[in-house]
């Protein structure tokens, strides 16, 4: 098991407001290596709030989020900020649907970024970015451009190279298919499904969860009703990867 | 009254990150006659991080980063730097003489007015050399090949090395400060206000320049600045200034979208 999450809630406080919204509360569900999580709901239930919360892009109100890190086990809703800094750096990658693209800076060489950071000579480090930039797709012509004007789709692909470039054990998908072309998100399966034969465990929010078919084992459903629904699905809707 | 913080959890210390600090600032305290300028300011910066400081003017994030230049000493507080002959010293205690060594070897700082750090009528190049110099190099050819090394570094046009920074752009003598304040390859580069009152544009490469310097060199680097935009481009933690307190920290993304406490929610609603 690579993650136990025990009566996770999440409220966000506004003081202009002086009131409480709740996003989700009391969640309870466990993740092994290799597994994919689909969250699903409606709009507004909280499923990107989940995933924001267990990167602690969000502080959770209360409950916890153990996480089995290669260094041992941390409970990311508690965790120092810099130990959630090296996980981030190291072992848990999040997929947002949107790119936030930097003046000045090439698409190949935001891609190669992370890669940089850890300590991977240039070369190396461009020569893998153009390797997963062709993967999903962008035109040549545009890995050396700057991002910032690109179209949602282009900037999309942009986004989910630079997030799948490095090796992960944990990766938290926010709508990774969200803006792209057919061909994109097959490609995006493919990686995707390569990484979980990896070992890769995955949670995901997506709009249209046949993007990931056959990769999905585990629902969980979050609904604006307390208490939340969590738990298997039944076998014989479950797809397992062959 | 309601509660100033909305989460109640407190963060553990850190278990997985193995090395300590490289910049310990513990318990500080500095008073302006009745006004307080810092109280009880505690910072802990890793090897490798940037770690910003934001903050309304007078909250007291440029007299913390004079502290930590040693520049002025506070009424009471820890500083020591995980360096090899500085371990377990309170570096407030320091002569004037050892600060100065301190300082050239180890910190390099960038002010918001490059007049704090640049003599405006010197050649760039004779700038950037006067550290290496007071670091007790005198060979000229070498003085020179190791300013202009690092006037590129920090992206600064060579054809230009030999002006005096009087002449030149705003956006150009941040960036013989930054050549200066690297050349010697610190452990600590402080970073007040860096970008601004410069253009737009200007900053974007300014700031380009700051995140390649960080990922090549990997020093670590202490941002303030009163510019969202700035903090979220640069660090990866973040620390919130009100009237000489810390009110708040934590990874940037986080106070950025999910601000805690009071006053953060309204600075980050305050921004454009």
């Amino acid at each position: 098991m690579i993650l136990e999450v025990n009566d996770l809630t999440k409220n966000f406080f506004l003081f202009q407001l002086e009131r409480e919204v709740l996003a989700f509360s009391n969640l309870n569900f466990t993740l092994s290596s290799g597994e994919f999580l689909l969250v699903a709901g409606a709009n507004g239930v909280g499923k990107s709030t989940l995933l924001r919360t267990l990167y602690r892009s969000y502080r959770a109100s209360s409950g916890a989020a153990l996480y089995q890190s290669k260094h041992g086990q941390i409970d990311l809703v508690r965790a120092a900020d810099v130990d959630m800094m090296l996980l981030r750096q190291e072992e848990i990658g999040f997929v947002t649907q949107f790119l936030r693209p930097r003046p000045r800076v090439s698409a190949v060489e935001l891609v190669a970024e992370p890669l940089l950071f850890a300590g991977v000579p240039q070369e190396i480090a461009l020569r893998r970015a153009s390797g997963a930039l062709e993967m999903f797709g962008l035109k040549p012509e545009l890995w050396q451009a700057y991002p910032t004007t690109f179209s949602g789709g282009e900037q999309q692909k942009v986004n989910l190279a630079r997030a799948l470039i490095q090796p992960r054990r944990l990766l938290l998908l926010d709508e990774p298919t969200a803006s792209l072309d057919a061909t994109a998100r097959v490609a995006l399966r493919e990686r995707l499904a390569q990484l979980k034969n990896e070992g890769v465990a995955m949670i995901g929010v997506l709009h249209h969860p046949e993007d990931a078919s056959g990769l999905i084992e585990r629902e969980i459903l979050l609904t604006s009703d307390l208490p939340l629904d969590t738990g298997f699905l039944e076998p014989e809707e479950a797809n397992y990867v062959a | 009254m309601m509660a100033s913080y909305a989460t109640e959890i407190a963060l553990e210390p850190p278990r997985l990150v193995q090395h300590a600090p490289l910049l310990t600032a513990s318990r500080i305290n500095k008073r302006y006659g009745s006004v307080i300028a810092l109280e009880d300011v505690n910072v802990e910066l890793y090897p490798r991080e940037v770690l910003g400081i934001v903050g309304e003017s007078g909250s007291g994030k440029s007299t913390l980063l004079r502290m930590l230049n040693l520049e002025e000493n506070p009424d009471s507080g820890v500083f020591g730097l995980h360096l090899p002959k500085y371990a377990e010293q309170n570096l407030f205690d320091l002569s004037r003489f050892e600060r100065r060594q301190l300082r050239v070897h180890h910190i390099g700082i960038v002010y918001q007015n490059p007049h704090l750090g640049l003599r405006m009528k010197n050649s760039s190049s004779g700038n950037v050399a006067e550290r290496l110099v007071i670091a007790g190099e005198r060979n000229f050819s070498k003085l020179r090949a190791a300013a202009k090394r690092s006037l590129e570094v920090s992206e600064f046009p060579i054809s230009r090395m030999d002006d005096p920074p009087k002449n030149l752009s705003g956006g150009m003598q941040q960036r013989v400060q930054l050549a200066k304040a690297i050349a010697l390859k610190p452990a600590l580069l402080l970073l007040d206000e860096p970008t601004t009152g410069l253009d737009v544009s200007v900053q974007a490469l300014v700031l380009d320049t700051l995140r390649r310097l960080q990922r090549d060199l990997g020093i670590a680097m202490l941002v303030v600045s009163h510019d969202l935009g700035v903090i979220r481009t640069l660090s990866d933690r973040v620390m919130v200034m009100r009237n000489g307190r810390v009110v708040e920290q934590g990874l940037t993304d986080q106070v950025l979208e999910d601000p805690q406490h009071s006053y953060t929610q309204q600075l980050v609603h305050a921004k454009l």
